[in-house]
């Protein structure tokens, strides 16, 4: 098979399977993609995590932890679907701690009040639900396949985050404030998780024509502009973009520009945390290492018992 | 699958019970018969809730601060799942506790207003067992094993309790407990049986927590004025030995040979007197909670 068939065999909308062949650019695009996904939801344990020994109520104790774990889960199936493409989780976890692989950007920002869990759900959460749920039909069987349970759970984790922030907004003054200066944290950098702008992304077009993407950067940014206004509104918040408002004549959301000096510094290692949250995984790996080595010492010694008997 | 509304698109409105994992969305106990039986003193019936109560809780708090700091992807999952079965049965026996109490105290006023010496937990659960200075995941699995064997042990009788929510909980409890101390027991086998290095860790893990061991089964005076309602620890002491001694020769473990830790002036976990360690935790808890009075979440 060519290169041709095979863009020919993805633009007929069939799916390729994990013993098919495939280009290899196309192979090193999907790991690439799955692994930083997977690496996303790992780091993306964090900034949540914060928050679990202070949940201020044993229900969001529990749902908090329940959509933490379910996380690690997100990360599980991803590496596995990375695995079915040659990749090996070790290794990733190794370029993970050693930054030489990349995670979403947005949870290198941190969770400063309690309603930056809930503002989590509804936005970073919804806006990765944009970006993921075209996933559900891409190219490749185990990362669609993956992807439609993952979008699933998402969807439920953002609910989760809305009612929070509903709670939050018919409680007190206080919790109201709360609210507010989560948005205002948190709103720019969700806008940002859609990548650069499409004049700036390098890998679009190879990726839209392998059918891995399905829509544009800006395309996808600007359904999440569209879903987030009257989300905002029947919560009663205020997105912090003085140009946002309605455009009728293009039947979309007009915004502002993003500042694209701060998303490049953040992609670039300069954010406020991508030190720590790196630094944490690296932490959390290496003093598990002698945990691991005894589980596969006790395995070996096991099979070994099991030869002789 | 629509685009025009992503969240349209995979809504699904029947998907809330998705979750394997409890998050208290039902109520197992429906149909249950909440009445206090004939001749129960409420204020011991409240007081035995607490004590199962806190123990579940406070570990379930000790037991997240794994979450994502796990030795393997697989065991921050598995330890979650520990952690959230615990908080289940905290939730619903501390809603027992005020419901028997009646002074409208629900779950969260019991677990965030009350102070250091109302909590009525074993002092095993409320130690610093790592991730951190306060230990590792060796000690982790030794608490969690030595724990789990003696709960489970107390809730198969419970589940003949003459109050019927007990009795309830009880029954949901056992199968999650009886995972929990499998978890625990395969692991010690494998850090026990790993390296020489995993072996002394896990040595030095079970001499960490078993000082507390003996508190377990010392029977509080609540206890004992609850008959054919609360579990006597004592009577499960023979068993939860017997249990221990298997993991223990399987993984070739002696027995650890060190003093229990003393009570103050006679009294420990099960009279609200704690250890140092109890405050921290309950500041951690309690904080936000307790800052915005009045507040709901």
């Amino acid at each position: 098979m060519s290169d041709d068939d095979f863009t020919r065999l993805v633009e007929a909308e069939q799916r390729v399977e994990p013993r098919d062949w495939m280009p290899d650019g196309y192979r090193r695009t999907l790991i690439r993609q799955i692994a930083q996904h997977a690496h996303s939801e790992i780091i993306g344990m964090q900034p949540e995590a914060n928050w679990i020994s202070r949940a201020p109520s044993l229900r969001r104790k529990a749902i908090l932890l329940a959509k933490v774990q379910d996380e690690a889960g997100h990360g599980l199936y991803l590496y596995a679907a990375t695995e079915t493409l040659g990749a090996d989780r070790a290794d990733l976890t190794q370029k993970l701690v050693e930054g030489r692989q990349k995670y979403s950007s947005i949870f290198n920002y941190p969770t400063l009040n309690f309603a930056d869990v809930g503002v989590i759900g509804w936005l970073v959460d919804g806006a990765a639900i944009c970006n993921q749920v075209p996933l559900c039909r891409t190219s490749y069987g185990p990362y669609a396949r993956a992807m439609i349970r993952i979008c699933k759970e998402e969807s439920f984790h953002q609910r989760q985050g809305y009612e929070l922030l509903m709670t939050m907004m018919r409680g007190t003054d206080e919790q109201r404030r709360m609210v507010q200066d989560s948005v205002n944290r948190w709103w720019w950098p969700s806008l940002m998780m859609f990548g650069p702008s499409d004049a700036e992304s390098s890998n679009t077009a190879q990726s839209m024509a392998w059918r891995i993407k399905r829509h544009t950067n800006d395309e996808l940014r600007q359904k999440f502009v569209d879903m987030s206004v009257p989300q905002a509104e029947a919560l009663g918040v205020t997105l912090p973009d003085p140009s946002l408002r309605w455009n009728p004549e293009r039947g979309h959301h007009d915004f502002g520009e993003i500042d694209w000096d701060e998303f490049w510094r953040v992609v670039n290692g300069d954010g406020p945390c991508n030190r720590q949250r790196v630094e944490h995984r690296r932490k959390a790996h290496e003093d598990g290492a002698w945990v691991r080595e005894a589980a596969t010492a006790y395995a070996a010694k096991s099979a070994s018992v099991e030869e002789v008997a | 699958m629509s685009f025009d509304n992503a969240y349209d698109a995979i809504t699904d409105a029947s998907d809330d019970k998705h979750w394997a994992f409890g998050t208290g969305f039902d109520d197992p106990l429906s149909g249950v018969d909440r009445a206090v039986p004939a001749g129960v003193s409420t204020a011991d019936l409240t007081a035995y809730c607490l004590m199962l109560a806190d123990d579940a809780l406070v570990l379930s708090q000790r037991l997240t601060e794994w979450c994502s700091r796990a030795p393997e992807l697989e065991e921050d999952v598995a330890l979650a799942n520990i952690a959230l079965d615990l908080l289940g049965q905290a939730r619903l026996l501390l809603t027992r506790a005020g419901e028997v109490e009646g002074r409208g105290r629900d779950e969260d006023a019991l677990a965030y207003l009350r102070d250091e010496h109302e909590f009525r937990n074993v002092r095993l659960v409320e130690i610093d067992c790592g991730p951190g200075p306060g230990g590792d995941f060796a000690v982790t699995i030794a608490r969690l094993l030595v724990f789990s064997t003696w709960r489970l042990a107390v809730f198969e009788r419970l589940v003949a309790s003459k109050d019927p929510v007990l009795a309830a909980i009880a029954a949901k409890g056992v199968k999650e407990l009886a995972y929990h101390r499998d978890h625990a027991a395969q692991w010690t086998l494998r850090l026990a049986g790993g390296t020489e290095f995993s072996r002394e860790r896990m040595v030095a893990g079970m001499a960490r927590v078993w000082p507390l061991y003996d508190e377990l089964f010392t029977t509080h005076e609540v206890e004992r004025s609850l008959p054919d309602v609360a579990v006597p620890p004592s009577d499960v002491r023979a068993e939860v030995d017997e249990v221990l001694d298997q993991v223990f020769t399987a993984a070739a473990l002696d027995r650890p040979d060190v003093a229990p830790m003393s009570a103050v002036a006679g009294k420990s976990g099960r009279d609200g007197v704690h250890t140092e360690a109890m405050g921290f935790l309950l500041a951690e808890m309690q904080h936000l909670a307790r800052s915005l009075p009045g507040a709901k979440w």
